[in-house]
């Protein structure tokens, strides 16, 4: 492909950039208790809650950032962050999509997201984030039928305090890193899912995480509790509109698997990875963890990972049941300047469990990008499996490929496996498709789609389709 | 973790009584002991020192050696009898009456570091430490401060010697004394060689041995190198090898590691020219309470470098494995093939092995691959032998044993492989049983 016509290809800009104008009712930036004190209390939430969040803010104080990720970025003022805004009609919670701003109805549209389209022909509820505060849910009556709750986390705190003092940071506790302190002081918005005994959830459950006004981080706490032999599938997707400055996102992610129960959880993450030369881009730290807590419980995280400027993000499985199973299955590319060190952690705890782990990586302009994996087998986790396997694709001779993945076993009947590749795509590969007349590109998007079926086939049918879409989208230009 | 008094006496003592020496060793001593100060031991909380905890020898007391005075019949009872050119070392004293260099070719040298220094300090002094600087580690730091023993190695272009070069290291039992040796290997365009490092120790030795390796390989140089450590149950070996390779030359180590209670080999390889090519082999065995810990690190500096990395652990009783692998191919060293397998046997639920293959890649146009398992023996092939009338534990020490093979077949030297296969042996525990069929040392 010629230079110039790869260039223009690179130049093009990002599709989904645009700051949508609403008054936000936003604090002033810097992090201190009183700002903690004035989220808890716009969120209208009770004491306990506010203690839970001193805790932790007070625990965050005592840490520092972590270092040991393959990732380069300047450190960050954290007292240069807005830690609360929400869009002004939050005050007269919208009990349809006809009560809902037109403005935000009109950001869906411009990111292809038709709302209320979508969640009919899809048959998904969306509990659509926009900035800090769910304004919209849509199924909860069917949901309401089944007995399953999905709502935002702060109606959960007001509306179902028990479970959430249950179950919340028992998966992820405050103190568990840096930035997950942070969140438990901090967080604004998220969602909860809580599905009884016996439940299949009805539907396939959807959130849409926009990040917005300027200067705000974003701080979301998901937390989805599965009891006995349930089922749920959740779906989270993501973009963000064009911004100079970079934007924190440090999110947090608890699922809490019982007896028999299944979640599935998938991601597809495309927020704006920063201009060509890395500038602006969303910070993506997040911890994601899943505790299959119940015997044959199981897990499963599948993720496309093709925004963000930097993505620091392990989805984690503890496997403490006795045969529970945890999965992880991984998309991630990058381009430009971007930086992602991501993978997953399996712990073996009971017996006879088992993790599977395929992780894809794609690097292409002057990205860099890691696999960073950890796989534990406990002394008493008899007869458990591993299989990983990781595979990254290089695109062009500015990129970066690492993969560090631990294994630590410590029971003589685990059978841990092991295997990663590194490569270009093959000429022969290229020339056999332009040779019956395919060109370059949709070569270059056919290989890498192949590369990545593995994972692609783990995800729900309206995500594949899209992840497919996203991934020609974020390798533009990147061939040639 | 600060650097313990302890030693921090034992160097002053030393860099101090080290007066007659030339300025510039005085220097590079003071460096060492300098930098060994800053920095301490390492701890758990640096990467590289992860599953490694070092206390034991930060704790220790570790005296400096008075003497090499060793029997033949001591001396005997363990060394690797093969026809070789053999420098001998006690507790990292040079013994001139065991060594036995014998008639070298033109064009080569075999010495002892402390020779060395005093008749070509020009060349040796030059390219000691260029590898392994103070930087490297503590232990390497530490090395730097004491040094004052080895075995320096140099061919001239196009020299090749037959026999192999012997390098024994000798501890001996009694109040533990602790080593600082250094070797020198610098062989020269298109020359050939085989070196093999002996570690080797008494029963109750208690000894702590911090060993430094350069190797220097100039264009078209082939060098073998061989490091069987057989130290004793309680003593503490750390080491580290450095090979610095020219285009077109070829390096095979074989790092073999059958004792010590805490082991640590670090093996850094710079492919720094077009079509160098290096392999690593390596075998850990550990029983008991031994930590073997192995990190190596290959550096595709150049385009057309070839790596290829074979490690194999078995890990009975309570003992603990470490392997961590890392292939860096730097930008635009294209063309560039890197393999690296890392399998584990576990013999026991007390057993551990905690492993990490890296790649970090910066070049497209590469080939790399890396994988890592860790299981129990196939009990398909159990049965596999059993119905052929091959009772259960003989076949699982011959399994064990064929585990091992993969590595060993590599090897050159018989004298080597039977060695290691004996030991092997004669460490598995009860329910592998290999009587009658290899012979089992004690």
């Amino acid at each position: 492909m010629a230079t110039e016509e790869m260039e223009q290809l690179v130049r093009r800009e990002y599709k989904q950039g645009f700051v949508t104008d609403i008054e936000s009712e936003t604090v002033p930036p810097g992090l201190d208790e009183d700002v903690i004190a004035f989220i808890s209390q716009k969120k209208g939430e009770p004491q306990w809650m506010l203690e839970w969040r001193l805790d932790a803010y007070h625990q965050w104080l005592k840490m520092t950032s972590p270092d040991w990720a393959h990732l380069n970025y300047p450190p960050i003022d954290y007292q240069a962050i807005s830690y609360f805004s929400a869009p002004k009609s939050k005050d007269d919670a919208p009990k349809s999509l006809d009560e809902v701003d037109p403005k935000l109805l009109e950001t869906y549209e411009k990111l292809g997201i038709p709302l209320h389209e979508r969640a009919a022909l899809a048959g998904v509820a969306v509990d659509a984030v926009f900035d800090s505060v769910s304004v919209t849910t849509t199924f909860k009556d069917k949901l309401h039928e089944a007995g399953v709750i999905f709502c935002s986390i702060s109606e959960a705190i007001r509306e179902h305090p028990e479970l959430v003092k249950k179950y919340l940071g028992t998966v992820v506790p405050k103190g568990d890193n840096y930035f997950a302190a942070l969140n438990s002081a901090v967080f604004t918005d998220g969602s909860f899912v809580y599905v009884p005994e016996g439940v299949e959830c009805p539907m396939e459950l959807s959130t849409y995480f926009r990040i917005n006004a300027a200067n705000t981080g974003q701080f979301e706490r998901t937390l989805i509790i599965c009891e006995k032999q349930a089922q749920v599938s959740y779906l989270e997707g993501c973009t963000a509109p064009m911004r100079d400055e970079n934007q924190l996102h440090a999110a947090v992610v608890e699922l809490v698997a019982l007896e028999d129960a299944y979640i599935k959880y998938s991601t597809v993450q495309n927020w704006y990875p920063g201009d060509e030369d890395g500038k602006g881009g969303i910070y993506n730290f997040v911890t994601k963890r899943g505790d299959c807590r119940g015997d044959r419980s199981k897990i499963t995280w599948t993720q496309v990972e093709t925004g963000s400027a930097i993505t620091w993000k392990y989805p984690s499985c503890l496997l403490r049941g006795d045969g529970s199973v945890g999965e992880f299955y991984s998309v991630a590319v990058t381009n430009g300047r971007q930086q992602a060190d991501t993978g997953t952690k399996m712990i073996h705890i009971g017996k006879d469990t088992k993790s599977t782990i395929v992780a894809k990586g794609i690097a292409a302009g002057k990205s860099d990008q890691a696999y960073r994996g950890l796989v534990k087998i406990m002394p008493r986790a008899k007869n458990a499996r591993n299989f990983t396997q990781c595979d990254s694709l290089l695109i062009g001779d500015r990129c970066g490929a690492h993969t560090f993945p631990y294994q630590e076993i410590s029971n003589s009947s685990a059978m841990v496996e092991h295997e990663a590749t590194t490569s270009k795509i093959g000429d022969d590969q290229l020339f056999y498709c332009r040779q019956r007349g395919i060109d370059e590109e949709d070569a270059v998007n056919m290989i890498v789609n192949g590369f990545c079926k593995d994972v692609f086939q783990e995800l729900p049918m309206e995500f594949a389709v899209e992840a497919e879409a996203l991934l020609s989208v974020t390798l533009e230009g990147s061939v040639g | 973790m600060s650097a313990p008094d302890t030693f921090l006496n034992r160097l002053t003592e030393y860099v101090s009584s080290a007066v007659d020496e030339p300025s510039w060793i005085a220097a590079r001593r003071q460096a060492g002991a300098a930098r060994f100060e800053a920095l301490g031991f390492p701890t758990r909380r640096h990467e590289a020192w992860k599953y490694t905890d070092v206390s034991r020898i930060a704790n220790g007391e570790f005296a400096l050696p008075k003497d090499a005075e060793l029997s033949a019949e001591r001396f005997d009872a363990l060394r690797l009898n093969f026809d070789a050119h053999r420098l001998v070392f006690v507790d990292g004293l040079l013994s001139e009456t065991l060594s036995d260099i014998g008639a070298l070719p033109d064009g080569i040298s075999v010495e002892p570091l402390s020779k060395a220094l005093i008749d070509n300090h020009e060349a040796v002094g030059g390219q000691l430490g260029r590898l392994a600087n103070v930087d490297f580690s503590p232990f390497a730091a530490l090395n730097t401060a004491f040094a004052h023993e080895g075995a320096v190695i140099r061919l001239d272009a196009g020299k090749v010697i037959e026999k192999p070069i012997y390098l024994l290291f000798f501890s001996r039992s009694g109040s533990p004394v602790m080593s600082h040796p250094r070797v020198l290997i610098s062989a020269g365009a298109n020359s050939e060689a085989m070196v093999v490092e002996h570690y080797v120790g008494e029963q109750d030795a208690a000894n702590f041995t911090n060993v430094i390796s350069e190797v220097f390989l100039d264009r078209g140089a082939n060098l073998t190198h061989y490091k069987l450590q057989e130290a004793a149950q309680s003593e503490f070996h750390v080491s580290s090898l450095h090979v610095d390779q020219s285009r077109e030359s070829n390096f095979a180590s074989h790092n073999l590691n059958l004792g010590g209670a805490l082991v640590r080999n670090d093996l850094v390889c710079d492919l720094n020219g077009e079509n160098a090519e290096t392999a690593l082999w390596g075998l850990f065995f550990g029983q008991e309470r031994q930590h073997v810990d192995n990190h190596t690190q290959v550096n595709h500096n150049s385009p057309r470098t070839f790596s290829n990395e074979n490690y194999k652990g078995i890990l009975g009783g309570r003992a603990r494995g470490v392997f961590n692998g890392r292939v860096y191919i730097k930008r635009d060293a294209q063309q560039v093939r890197g393999y690296q397998s890392n399998a584990n046997l576990l013999l026991s639920d007390r057993a551990e092995i905690d492993t990490k293959p890296e790649l970090e890649i910066y070049a497209d146009d590469v080939q790399c691959s890396h994988g890592a398992t860790t299981g129990q023996l196939d009990e398909n092939a159990v049965f596999a032998l059993r119905a052929r009338g091959i009772d259960e534990q003989t076949a699982r020490g011959l399994l064990t044993l064929a585990f091992a093979n993969e590595v060993m077949e590599a090897t050159r030297l018989p004298e080597v492989a039977e060695r290691v296969e004996r030991a092997v042996a004669g460490k598995l525990p009860e329910r592998f049983n290999l009587e009658g069929l290899v012979e089992v040392s004690e």
